[in-house]
């Protein structure tokens, strides 16, 4: 239950006194709560759960990650290193 | 999907699975302490990819599945009063109370209705001023600033014919009352990726040092999870028992602090059964003095239900056929008809209680037959 899906923020507005969005999961439209993110503006992408957007997704930690995970794989290349075998 | 498909990349996930088989001396238990990493785990095999090293272990990290007895069947009896719309996260539908759950409710003509957002709930109260309307408020630390937020909502609103049955509970008390168990074996914890994007992970770095295990903030996608078990083995492997983060496109050591501040309006810490795990203290929370006019236990007068159930006993994934009593780690050494954890061990017509009489005889579950 605390799955939460990542989603494009396409349009902010108002509505009962909370700061609402329109969020795009890759092509199925809904709408959530923006009230925990303020910050947020329209082309983010957050974490929504159930109803909410509780993170601001970084791009720049998403790309740190990713580049970190990708180096592992160039320096064991570099040295030619093989990986152990594991379970199949 | 942007964040999604780069965290599902069997190229970047093979690397990953290297470097953890390079990294690992030694065998260590981990924990995953949330039930959609288990899913994750499991749908993607990552627990068969893994070197033999590493036994990953499930938390209690589900919400539905820890919502204790008592307050399923206090669920039931507010949703029974024929003035009242009973509102709920669709999951907690199905899950058993004393004899019933939420759709047999329904089938008697109860109105029981399943909501996405707790704001759907709210609506459904302004739309419906004749009626009672009644949120079942469960879940974690992810779930807790939405079905706050509801509520601080209807309270500005003043809508006088909702209120919440509260049910929630927090994951540091048990990680304590896990790391505390004399049984104990989890040397390490993968922490719930998106209960640490509410709360950031503040909390973690005395309970790391306080019990000597790492503790890394993972999230849910199977690179994601690899990256968690990865940190985990190399903080395990260097003697470094500190709270980290494998999940920083979406987690700060601060947290969401709007969301941390909403629930610190609306709730205050209390003490809260966990079904199949007991009572651990501090570990929920219920709404403060300045919005009890919105508990339905009160409203209802349901107070006193309290039915009593097990410990650290699986009955409730048996009874759905989805292990089997010797998947147990208490069957038959904790728990024994003698000293029984669940209802299962008692009734002379349980499924453990059966096990022990006669011998871990490996007899098709349910779920099994259907497969077949």
């Amino acid at each position: 239950m605390c799955l939460g899906v990542p989603g494009k923020i396409t349009e902010i507005y108002e509505k009962d006194n909370m700061r609402m969005c329109k969020i795009d999961f890759g092509g199925a439209i809904r709408e959530a709560c923006l009230d925990f993110i303020p910050e947020a503006e329209v082309g983010d992408y957050t974490i929504i759960h159930v109803g909410f957007a509780i993170s601001l997704l970084s791009e720049e930690e998403a790309m740190e990650t990713l580049a970190l995970l990708r180096e592992i794989a160039d320096i064991d290349e570099e040295l030619g290193i093989e990986a152990q075998e594991t379970k199949s | 999907m942007k964040y999604i498909d780069e965290f599902r990349d069997p190229e970047l996930a093979k690397n990953t699975l290297a470097e953890i088989s390079r990294t690992i001396t030694q065998p260590w238990v981990i924990m995953e302490i949330c039930g959609g990493q288990t899913h994750s785990i499991k749908r993607y095999g990552v627990d068969q990819l893994l070197p033999e090293k590493i036994e990953l272990v499930h938390g209690p990290g589900c919400p539905v599945c820890v919502t204790p007895l008592e307050q399923i069947d206090k669920a039931l009896a507010i949703a029974s009063h024929p003035e009242v719309i009973f509102t709920s996260y669709g999951d907690m539908l199905r899950v058993p109370g004393s004899g019933k759950d939420l759709f047999s409710v329904r089938a008697a003509g109860g109105d029981v209705r399943v909501v996405y957002s707790p704001l759907d709930a709210v609506k459904i109260a302004q739309e419906n001023p004749e009626k009672e309307v009644v949120f079942f408020a469960i879940g974690f630390e992810t779930t807790a600033p939405a079905n706050a937020m509801a509520i601080a909502h209807a309270k500005r609103m003043n809508l006088k014919n909702f209120s919440v049955l509260v049910s929630h509970v927090r994951v540091p008390p048990a990680m304590h009352a896990i790391l505390g168990s004399p049984s104990n074996r989890v040397q390490g914890f993968l922490a719930a990726g998106h209960v640490n994007a509410v709360m950031g992970y503040w909390e973690y770095p005395p309970i790391a040092e306080k019990y000597q295990v790492p503790i890394v903030v993972t999230g849910f996608e199977p690179v994601d999870i690899l990256q968690g078990i990865l940190q985990t083995v190399q903080l395990l492997e260097a003697g470094k028992p500190i709270a980290d983060n494998a999940y920083k496109r979406a987690v700060t050591f601060e947290g969401n602090k709007p969301a941390q501040k909403i629930i610190n309006q609306v709730f205050k810490e209390c003490d809260r059964k966990w079904r199949g795990i007991g009572m651990i203290p501090m570990s929920g929370w219920c709404l403060n003095e300045a919005h009890m006019d919105f508990d339905a236990e009160s409203r209802f007068n349901v107070g006193d239900i309290a039915p009593e159930e097990s410990s650290v006993c699986i009955a409730g994934q048996i009874l759905q056929g989805m292990k089997k009593p010797p998947d147990c780690p208490a069957f038959g050494k904790e728990c024994t008809p003698q000293t029984p954890l669940g209802a299962t061990m008692v009734s002379s017509e349980g499924a453990c209680a059966a096990y022990y009489r006669y011998g871990n005889i490996q007899i098709p579950t349910g779920a099994n037959n259907v497969r077949e």
